[in-house]
C-alpha cells in the first residue's frame, strides 16, 4: 500500500513537515463507462464499492456523490453501533457489520476509532422489560452478546444515571451489549473511500444524479451534471434521497424521508463511559471522544427534505435527557443538526435487486444506518455482483412488502417512527 | 505581577462599587460593571486556560461572546457550576470563583503542554493514522484520549436553578440594539409596531457608545452622545420592549427565533434561589430586523496566539468601556484603518502604544495622520512573523512584505511589547441570517459574505449587512428601513455624518514568513488549535471541500464555533487550490449562535412537570389502601395492593384466589372510551372491526378485533350498542388516542360519506369492575332497582340505570371469565360507587386487584393483551381467533393483507398455551421457544408472551406463540433459559372453565 | 417550526399537527380484487416527493379535522392549503 499510516510513518513525515502525505483520494472526471457505479458517496457506498473491488474483483467501478463524500447521514448521525436486534434477520445483518467493524482499523489502515465502550438499552415500563428480556433471550441464542441488567446493575455500569424509583418513569432494568460501542463517522467514510481509490474506483464528488437511463427493463447509465456515465449495474445508496433517485427510474418505494435531529454539549472531560438508550422518555446519549456529549433527537412526522427538524423535538428530547440526567442542566447545547432519514414501514432495511435489471437499491435504514455501514457495503457489493442476494441480506428484499413478510424491528429502533 | 492597570473612569463601571472575586483561588477586586475578562486585565492577568489540543498558554483575545481562548470553569465546587464560560461574558459579582480549565496540575505549569513539544507528530488528522496496533488497544488510547480532551468539568450535582418559557408574538423583532438596531427599534417603535429589541449585551448601544472621538459625529455631536439621547428615546416607546442580557440562539423558518434571557447570572450566588435563572424566548415575529453587528477578524501569522495578544477592537473596548488598559507596552498591527481608531482612543487615555504595524503600503486617511501627529511609530507594509513569550507576549519581530503579498523581504526588527492588539478587518456576523434558509453573496473588494436572498420577512442592517462605517451605515439604513417597514419617513434621514474611516483594506488570510510554513504555529482555530498548515496538510491528502476540511483539522468545531477564523479557513482554501471564495460557499452555521443550557431548552418540564400524570377518579382510594402502581401509557394504574408486608407474587396470589372464589374489584376507568353516534354507525363498525356488527342487538354487547390495514391486531375491546345510532366503544388503555386518530382519520378521509360521530369520553366516566361467583350479589346491593336475573341481564348486555339518583351505564362482560359487571358513571361519583361496592362487598371478601392480577385472570382464560401476546406482526388467524373474523363480510380494515402470500403461510407464529413439566416452575416473559437447543445456529420458533403461576388451577401457566404451534397441542419444547432447559409442553391458551361456565355461576 | 394555516382554525403551529403522508392515494374500493402487488402499491409504495408534495395534515391539538395541504419538501415552504373533498389546486 502507497502512504501506509502508522506511528513510523508519523514520524518520518515530521520530518518532512508533513509536506510529503499523498492524496487518500485522487479527484478523477468520469470515465465514459464503469462496470458498475454505486450512486451515494456516504459510509454504506463507499463501502459497497470498497467489496465490489476487493471482494469481486470488480475494478471499474465509480461512486457518484451530489456533495461531498460522508456528508449526508454518516456525518450527521450519532454513531451508535450494536447488533443487539430481536430477529433473526436483523441480528444476522447487524451481528455480520459489527463482526467488520471489529478489525475495521486495521482493515483500511485507517483508525476508524471503532471503541466498544457498550451499549445500554433502559427498560422504563413492564413491557419494555418483557420487549427487552426477549430481545436479550433471542439475542443470546443468536451469539449475540447481550445480558439483561436490573435496576442496581444498570445504576452501576453508569453510575449518573438517575435510577431513582420517584421519577416520573423510573428506570426499570436494561440490556448491556457489550461488544457495541461508537465509532468516529468521518473516518469511516473517508478509510473506505481511501481503500477503493487505492484499488482504483474512482470517487467522483459533486456530481449529481439527473436521471436514469433505461432500455426496457434494463439500465443503460446515469444522467449527472458531469454528463452522461454508462453503466450496466448501479447500485443506489442515496439514504433521504433514494426516492428521488427510484423516482427517475419509474420505480417507487415504500419510503418516507423525514428530518431526524442531533446535537451535541460543549466538551468537558469524561463523565458518561457507555453508550445508553432509552426507547420509552426518547433519549439517548454517549460522550465522543473530544468530549462532547451526543445526544440523539427523534423524527418529525412529516416528509421532509430540508435537513431541519422542529424545535420540540430537541427540546422534548431535552427534557428526556434530564429526566434521566438531572446533573447535565447546566451543560450547553453546542451545536444542532438535522439530517435526512428514509424510513421504511417496518423500520428494516431494503438491500434488494428491483423490477429493473442492472438496478439495486440499499435504502431505508431510517435512523440506524450507520451501525451497518461496513456489513451493509459487503452485502450490497455480494448482490450487485451476484444480481442475486447473500443468504444475510434475502429478508431485507422488496417483494416483502408484497407478500406480508416483514422484518418488523420498530422495537429495537431508539426513535419512534 | 499584579498590577493595577485601571485607566481612567469610565461610565460604564462603577468604581465606587468594589466587587472581590477569586481566580484560581487568589482573591482580586474589580468594578461593578466589569467583565471577569476586564477585571483579570484590570490586575493584569492574561493567562487564562490552555488550548484543547496543545495545551499552550492563552489569554484573553476578544470582549464578546466570540471568545475561544478565555473559557473558564465557575464555582467548581458548587452545584452551580458551570464549565466552558467565556470569561468576557461573565459579569463579575461579590463571591464569583472562577478557574482555569484543561490543564494539570495549573494553568501555569500544565503537564499537557508536552504536546506542544509533540506537536510535529500531532498534525491534523494524526489519529485517524495511529493508534491501531496491535488492534486491542485502541480503547486502552482511547483512555488517554478522552482524558486529555474535553475542557471544563460537567456538574456532578442536580441544579438547583429553575429555568422558564415564554412566548412572545411580536409585530417587528430587532436583534442587536447596536446603533443600526436602536434606528431600527425607533423606527418600528413610531410607526406603530409591536416592538421587541434584544441584545446580548447588559447595556445598549453597541460599540458606538463608546466610541467617544472627534473623529465620528452626528449632526455636529459625538457619535456615542447622539446615540444616548436616541437610546433615551426609545425608552419611552410603549409598545417597545427592551431586553438586554438576551441572545439569539437559533433563527428558524417562518420567523421563528429561540433567545435566551439572563436573569440572575450576574448577581451572587446567594441571591439566586427561588428565582428564575433563565428564561427561554419562543419568538414568532412577523418580521425581523438583524442588526447583529460584525466581528473583527485576526490575523494568521507564526505564534498569533500567545496571552496578550487580542483583537485591536478588544483593546479599545477595554480601554473606552470599562477603563482598563491590557498592557503598557501595546503594539497594534493591523490590514485596516480600525487599528488606527483603536490607537486614538488609547492614546486618549494615555495608554502607551509603541508601534503600528500595517501591512498596507501606501495608506492615507484622517486617522492615520492624526495618529501620526500623535508620534507613533507606523510601520507601513510591514507583517508581524513572530511573537515571543510563553505565558505573555513580550517581543514581536516584523518584516516587510513583498509587493505581491507572498513573502518578506528585508531584515528583522523586534519590538518588545506586553500587549498586541490585531486587526484583520470585519465579518458580518450572517450567522443568523443563514440559519434561517438565507443566502450569502461574496463581496470581492473587502472579502466578506453578506446577505444575498432572504427565506422570509426579514432584513439584515447595519455592518452584519457590511456597512462597516459609520457613514454608510447611517446613509443606507433611512431608505432599508422604509422600505422594509412600508413607512413613509424616518427620523435619520439626511443626517450629517462625519467619520474619519478609510476603508481601504489589504487581506492576506495567511500572512507571509520567513520560515517555511512546516516550522510555524499560525492559528486560525485557537481553541482546537488547528493552524493554517494544518489546512494545507488536509488540502494536500485530497480533503478538498470546507466541510471535509472543517472536520478533518476541527477547524470551527470548538466551543466559539469558528467565529474568528472561520473566514480565514475559508481564505486559505481557496488560496492554496486556486478558487474563487465565493464558490466555495461557507460552512453550514448551525444553532444556536452561542451555546444554549440544557435548563434553559427544558425550561420547566422537568421532575414532576416532565410528563403529565393521568390519574382515575378513584386513585385517591388506591394511594389510601397502599397500592403499587404501573405506569400504563400515562396513566398510573393499580398494581396489587401488598397486604401486611406481602411481596408482590403474596398480593397476586391472594387477590386472583379472591376473585374467582368469591370476588374482586378493579378500577378499568383508564381503558380508552369513544362514542360513536350517527346513522351509518354500524356501517361503520362493520368496516373498522374484523367482525360483523349490523345484527348486534341494542343493549348488547360484543368483543371486537381491530386490525391495521397491513393485517396486524392493533386493539381490541368491547363496544355496546346503546341505541339504534349510539355505540360505545373501549379500547386498550394505551391506544386510546391513537384509536380515535386512526377512526377519525378514516371517517373523514376515506368514507366522508357516513354519518358518524366520534367523541372520546374516556376521561368522563371512571368505570368500576366486580368480578366473582358473588358479584351479582354485591352490584345488586348497590343497585337495588335492577332486575339482575340473567333473563333481563344475561351476560353481553348492558342496563341504563341509576344509583341513587346518578344514571350509570351497567354493562355485563367480562375480561376475567368469571361472573361480572362494570359500572359506568360519571367520573367524579367514580369513587363513591367504588366505595359502595366495597361497602357492599365486606361479607364476600371483596378483594381490590391491580393489573397483575387482572393479567393472570385473563392468562387463566387464554385471553390476550394486545402488545403483550401481539407484537404488531399476529394476525388474528395467528391468535387463533379465526371466528373473530368474518368471512361474509366484503371488507373491513386489514382484511385484505390477510390473504397475502406470506400472511396465509400455515407456518406462522400462532397463540398457544404452555404447561411446564414442573408445575410450580414459572417461566420468564419473553424466554425463546425452541424444539432443539443443541442444534447451531439455535432455530428459535417463538417466545413466551405472558407467563403466571396461577393460584386456582395451581400450577404454571403461560401463553406463547410458537411457529406452526396450532398444529402442535401435546408436543414437547424447551425454553433454553442462560443455565437451563426447562421442558414445556404446548397446549390450548384456555386453561380454566373453557365451557364458559362460570360466567353464569 | 412552520406555521400552518387550518382551513377550519387558521395559522397555528406545526407542533399543532399532525402529518398523515401523501395525500391522494385512495383507499381501493374493492381490495379484494387486487393482487399482492396492486396491494403493496396502495399499502406502501410513496412517491416520497422532494419538491412540491400535496398532503395531508389533521388539527390534532385543535379542531382535529383532516385537511390537505401542498408544501415543498426541500424547504417546508406551504403553497396552498385546501379542505378534504376540494379539489387540489392546480398551480
Amino acid at each position: 500500500m502507497r502512504n501506509k499510516y502508522s506511528l513510523f510513518s508519523l514520524v518520518k513525515n515530521a520530518f518532512s513537515y508533513h509536506e510529503n502525505w499523498e492524496k487518500a483520494w485522487k479527484d478523477p472526471e468520469p470515465k465514459k463507462e464503469y462496470d458498475a457505479i454505486i450512486v451515494g458517496g456516504g459510509g454504506h457506498g463507499l463501502a459497497t464499492a470498497y467489496y465490489l473491488a476487493k471482494k469481486h474483483d470488480m475494478k471499474n467501478i465509480a461512486v457518484v456523490e451530489k456533495g461531498w463524500i460522508g456528508g449526508g447521514n454518516t456525518g450527521r448521525n450519532t454513531t451508535i453501533i450494536r447488533s443487539n436486534y430481536l430477529w433473526d434477520a436483523s441480528a444476522g445483518l447487524y451481528d455480520h457489520a459489527l463482526k467488520i467493524w471489529e478489525s475495521l482499523s486495521q482493515e483500511l489502515n485507517y483508525n476508524v476509532m471503532f471503541s466498544q465502550r457498550g451499549v445500554m438499552n433502559l427498560a422504563h415500563n413492564l413491557q419494555d422489560v418483557r420487549d427487552l428480556k426477549r430481545r436479550t433471550h433471542a439475542n443470546r441464542l443468536n451469539g449475540i452478546d447481550a445480558v439483561y441488567l436490573n435496576t442496581e446493575q444498570v445504576k452501576k455500569f453508569c453510575p449518573i444515571i438517575n435510577t431513582s424509583p420517584d421519577i416520573r418513569y423510573p428506570v426499570l432494568g436494561g440490556t448491556l451489549q457489550r461488544r457495541a460501542g461508537t465509532a468516529r463517522h468521518d473516518a469511516v467514510a473517508w478509510g473506505y473511500a481511501r481503500g477503493a481509490d487505492e484499488m482504483g474506483v474512482d470517487i467522483i464528488q459533486n456530481c449529481e444524479v439527473k436521471g436514469i437511463k433505461r432500455n426496457g427493463d434494463s439500465v443503460e447509465g446515469i444522467e449527472t451534471t458531469k454528463g452522461f456515465i454508462k453503466a450496466k449495474k448501479i447500485g443506489v445508496v442515496a439514504a433521504g434521497h433514494s426516492s428521488v433517485i427510484a423516482n427517475m427510474a419509474g420505480l417507487k418505494l415504500p419510503l418516507e424521508s423525514k428530518p431526524l435531529q442531533a446535537l451535541v454539549s460543549e466538551p468537558v472531560k469524561p463523565i458518561i463511559d457507555t453508550v445508553v438508550m432509552s426507547n420509552a422518555v426518547h433519549a439517548y446519549v454517549s460522550q465522543s471522544d473530544k468530549g462532547e456529549l451526543v445526544i440523539g433527537a427523534g423524527t418529525d412526522d412529516y416528509v421532509s427534505y430540508s435537513q431541519k427538524g422542529s424545535h420540540d423535538i430537541v427540546e422534548g428530547t431535552l427534557n428526556a435527557i434530564l429526566e434521566l440526567y438531572p446533573i447535565f442542566s447546566r451543560m450547553r447545547m453546542l451545536r444542532q443538526w438535522g439530517g435526512i432519514v428514509d424510513i421504511c414501514p417496518d423500520a428494516s432495511p431494503i438491500i434488494s435487486k428491483t423490477s429493473i435489471k442492472g438496478l439495486y437499491f440499499n435504502c431505508g435504514w431510517g435512523t440506524g444506518g450507520f451501525k451497518a455501514t461496513p456489513g451493509s457495503g459487503d452485502l450490497f457489493a455480494h448482490t450487485i455482483a451476484n444480481d442475486e442476494p447473500h443468504k444475510l441480506n434475502a429478508a431485507f428484499n422488496l417483494n416483502r412488502f408484497v407478500s406480508g413478510d416483514l422484518v418488523d424491528e420498530h422495537g429495537a429502533a431508539a426513535v419512534a417512527h | 505581577m499584579t498590577k493595577n492597570l485601571r485607566v481612567k473612569t469610565s461610565k460604564f463601571v462603577d468604581e465606587t462599587y468594589k466587587i472581590s472575586f477569586k481566580f484560581n483561588g487568589t482573591t482580586y477586586y474589580g468594578y461593578k460593571g466589569d467583565t471577569l475578562a476586564s477585571a483579570l486585565l484590570a490586575n493584569n492577568i492574561h493567562l487564562v486556560g490552555r488550548s484543547f489540543k496543545y495545551h499552550r498558554p492563552r489569554g484573553i483575545m476578544t470582549a464578546g461572546s466570540e471568545e475561544p481562548n478565555a473559557i473558564v470553569q465557575l464555582h467548581k465546587n458548587s452545584p452551580r457550576t458551570e464549565p466552558n464560560v467565556r470569561a468576557t461574558e461573565v459579569e463579575i459579582y461579590e463571591g464569583l470563583e472562577a478557574s482555569s480549565q484543561n490543564c494539570w496540575p495549573s494553568v501555569n505549569f500544565d503537564i499537557g503542554g508536552i504536546n506542544n513539544i509533540l506537536s510535529p507528530l500531532l498534525p491534523a488528522g494524526f489519529y485517524y493514522k495511529t493508534f491501531m496496533w496491535p488492534a486491542s488497544f485502541w480503547e486502552k488510547y482511547e483512555y488517554f484520549i478522552r482524558k486529555s480532551a474535553g475542557l471544563g468539568k460537567s456538574p456532578t450535582m442536580p441544579d438547583p436553578d429553575i429555568y422558564e418559557h415564554k412566548y412572545i408574538h411580536c409585530d417587528v423583532l430587532v436583534i442587536g440594539a447596536g446603533i443600526s438596531g436602536i434606528m431600527a427599534a425607533k423606527t418600528a417603535a413610531q410607526n406603530g409596531f409591536k416592538t421587541l429589541l434584544v441584545d446580548e449585551k447588559p447595556y445598549l448601544g453597541g460599540s458606538t457608545i463608546y466610541q467617544n472621538s472627534e473623529h465620528f459625529k452626528i449632526n455636529n455631536q459625538i457619535s456615542s452622545s447622539w446615540l444616548e439621547k436616541e437610546i433615551s428615546e426609545i425608552k419611552k416607546f410603549e409598545n417597545l420592549e427592551i431586553k438586554t442580557r438576551t441572545s439569539v440562539a437559533a433563527f428558524h423558518g417562518y420567523n421563528f427565533l429561540l433567545a435566551r434571557e439572563n436573569l440572575t447570572d450576574h448577581i451572587p450566588l446567594e441571591q439566586r434561589n427561588n428565582k428564575t435563572r433563565q428564561r427561554l424566548l419562543k419568538i414568532r415575529a412577523k418580521k425581523v430586523i438583524t442588526a447583529t453587528g460584525s466581528l473583527e477578524r485576526p490575523l494568521v501569522f507564526d505564534n498569533n496566539d500567545r496571552p496578550g495578544i487580542l483583537l485591536s477592537s478588544a483593546v479599545e473596548k477595554y480601554a473606552n468601556l470599562f477603563g482598563v488598559a491590557c498592557g503598557e507596552k501595546n503594539v497594534l498591527f493591523t490590514n485596516n484603518d480600525s487599528a488606527y481608531e483603536t490607537a486614538i482612543s488609547l492614546h486618549q487615555k494615555g495608554i502607551n502604544i509603541e508601534a503600528i504595524i500595517d501591512n498596507r503600503e501606501e495608506i492615507d486617511s484622517k486617522l492615520i495622520k492624526e495618529t501620526e501627529k500623535n508620534n507613533i511609530k507606523i510601520y507601513k507594509g510591514y507583517t508581524i512573523v513572530n511573537t515571543y513569550g510563553y505565558k505573555r507576549i513580550n517581543k514581536v519581530s516584523i518584516m516587510q512584505i513583498s509587493k505581491d503579498g507572498q513573502k518578506v523581504v528585508g531584515s528583522k526588527i523586534s519590538i518588545t511589547c506586553d500587549c498586541l492588539g490585531i486587526s484583520g478587518g470585519w465579518t458580518p456576523a450572517v450567522h443568523l441570517f443563514t440559519q434561517s434558509g438565507g443566502k450569502l453573496k461574496f463581496r470581492d473588494e473587502d472579502q466578506v459574505f453578506i446577505p444575498n436572498i432572504y427565506s422570509s420577512d426579514q432584513i439584515s442592517v447595519g455592518s452584519c449587512n457590511g456597512d462597516f462605517t459609520l457613514d454608510e451605515i447611517l446613509s443606507n439604513i433611512p431608505n432599508i428601513l422604509r422600505n422594509f417597514l412600508k413607512v413613509k419617513k424616518t427620523d435619520y434621514e439626511n443626517l450629517e455624518v462625519y467619520s474619519s474611516f478609510n476603508k481601504s483594506k489589504r487581506n492576506i488570510w495567511l500572512l507571509p514568513s520567513d520560515k517555511v510554513i512546516g516550522k510555524t504555529k499560525p492559528f486560525v482555530d485557537y481553541q482546537n488549535d488547528a493552524t493554517a498548515k494544518d489546512i494545507k496538510l488536509a488540502l494536500r491528502e485530497g480533503f478538498r471541500s470546507i466541510e471535509h476540511v472543517k472536520r478533518y483539522t476541527t477547524t470551527g468545531m470548538g466551543t466559539d464555533q469558528g467565529k474568528l477564523g472561520n473566514m480565514h479557513a475559508l481564505g486559505i482554501i481557496s488560496e492554496t487550490a486556486g478558487s474563487k471564495m465565493g464558490e466555495l460557499g461557507t460552512t453550514t452555521f448551525r444553532p444556536p449562535y452561542t451555546p444554549l443550557t440544557f435548563g434553559t431548552i427544558v425550561g420547566r418540564n422537568v421532575g414532576e412537570y416532565f410528563d403529565i400524570f393521568r390519574k382515575t377518579p378513584i386513585h385517591s382510594w388506591h394511594v389510601k389502601n397502599k397500592a403499587e402502581f404501573e405506569n400504563v401509557g400515562q396513566w398510573k394504574r393499580a398494581w396489587y395492593y401488598p397486604k401486611n408486608g406481602e411481596t408482590m407474587h403474596e398480593a397476586v396470589q391472594r387477590e386472583s384466589k379472591a376473585a374467582r372464589d368469591s370476588a374482586g374489584i378493579l378500577d378499568a376507568s383508564t381503558l380508552g372510551k369513544i362514542d360513536i353516534q350517527g346513522t351509518d354507525a354500524s356501517e361503520f363498525l362493520n368496516r373498522v372491526y374484523t367482525n360483523a356488527w349490523s345484527k348486534l342487538a341494542i343493549g348488547k354487547c360484543r368483543y371486537g378485533l381491530m386490525l391495521n390495514e397491513d393485517g396486524m391486531v392493533y386493539d381490541d375491546g368491547v363496544t355496546t350498542r346503546l341505541g339504534e345510532n349510539h355505540y360505545i366503544m373501549t379500547t386498550t388503555t394505551g391506544g386510546a388516542a391513537t384509536v380515535l386518530g386512526k377512526l377519525e382519520d378514516y371517517l373523514q378521509t376515506e368514507w366522508p360519506e357516513l354519518d358518524v360521530y366520534l367523541t372520546s369520553v374516556t376521561d368522563h366516566y371512571a368505570t368500576v369492575s366486580v368480578c366473582g361467583p358473588n358479584s351479582k350479589k354485591i352490584v345488586s346491593q348497590v343497585i337495588p332497582d335492577l332486575d339482575f336475573s340473567d333473563e333481563n341481564f344475561p351476560h353481553m348486555s348492558f342496563k341504563n340505570t341509576k344509583i341513587d339518583k346518578i344514571k350509570c351505564r351497567v354493562m355485563r362482560i367480562s375480561f376475567t371469565g368469571e361472573h361480572s359487571y362494570e359500572i359506568n358513571v360519571q367520573a367524579n361519583y367514580g369513587k363513591s360507587v367504588w366505595e359502595k361496592c366495597m361497602e357492599a362487598g365486606k361479607d364476600f371478601n371483596i378483594t381490590p386487584y391491580g393489573t397483575e392480577t387482572m393479567h393472570l385472570l385473563r392468562a387463566e382464560k387464554g385471553f390476550i393483551i394486545v402488545g403483550q401476546d401481539t407484537d404488531a406482526t399476529m394476525t388474528p388467524i395467528d391468535l387463533q381467533m379465526d371466528w373473530i373474523v368474518s368471512k361474509k363480510k366484503y371488507d373491513f380494515i386489514g382484511k385484505r393483507s390477510l390473504y397475502r402470500s406470506d400472511t396465509i403461510r400455515e407456518d406462522r407464529k400462532q397463540l398457544v398455551g404452555l404447561l411446564t413439566e414442573n408445575p410450580d416452575e414459572v417461566l420468564e416473559e419473553g424466554a425463546q421457544i425452541v424444539a432443539d437447543f443443541k442444534k447451531t445456529p439455535v432455530e428459535m420458533l417463538g417466545h413466551v408472551t405472558s407467563s403466571y403461576y396461577s393460584p386456582n388451577l395451581k400450577k404454571s401457566i403461560a401463553l406463547g406463540v410458537v411457529r406452526g404451534g396450532k398444529n402442535m397441542i401435546g408436543q414437547k419444547l424447551i425454553i433454553p433459559m442462560e443455565n437451563k432447559q426447562i421442558n414445556v409442553t404446548v397446549a390450548d391458551p384456555v386453561f380454566l372453565d373453557k365451557e364458559n361456565k362460570r360466567l353464569n355461576a | 417550526m412552520f406555521l400552518i394555516e387550518c382551513p377550519y382554525c387558521g395559522e397555528r403551529e406545526q407542533s399543532e399537527f399532525k402529518a398523515g403522508g401523501e395525500a391522494h392515494i385512495i383507499r381501493p374500493k374493492q381490495p379484494t380484487e387486487l393482487s399482492d402487488d396492486q396491494w403493496a402499491e396502495y399499502l406502501f409504495m410513496r412517491k416520497n416527493i422532494k419538491g412540491m408534495q400535496f398532503e395531508r395534515w389533521v388539527h390534532t391539538h385543535g379542531c382535529r379535522k383532516w385537511f390537505n395541504v401542498v408544501r415543498d419538501t426541500s424547504n417546508d415552504i406551504i403553497k396552498a392549503v385546501y379542505k378534504m373533498g376540494e379539489k387540489p389546486p392546480t398551480k
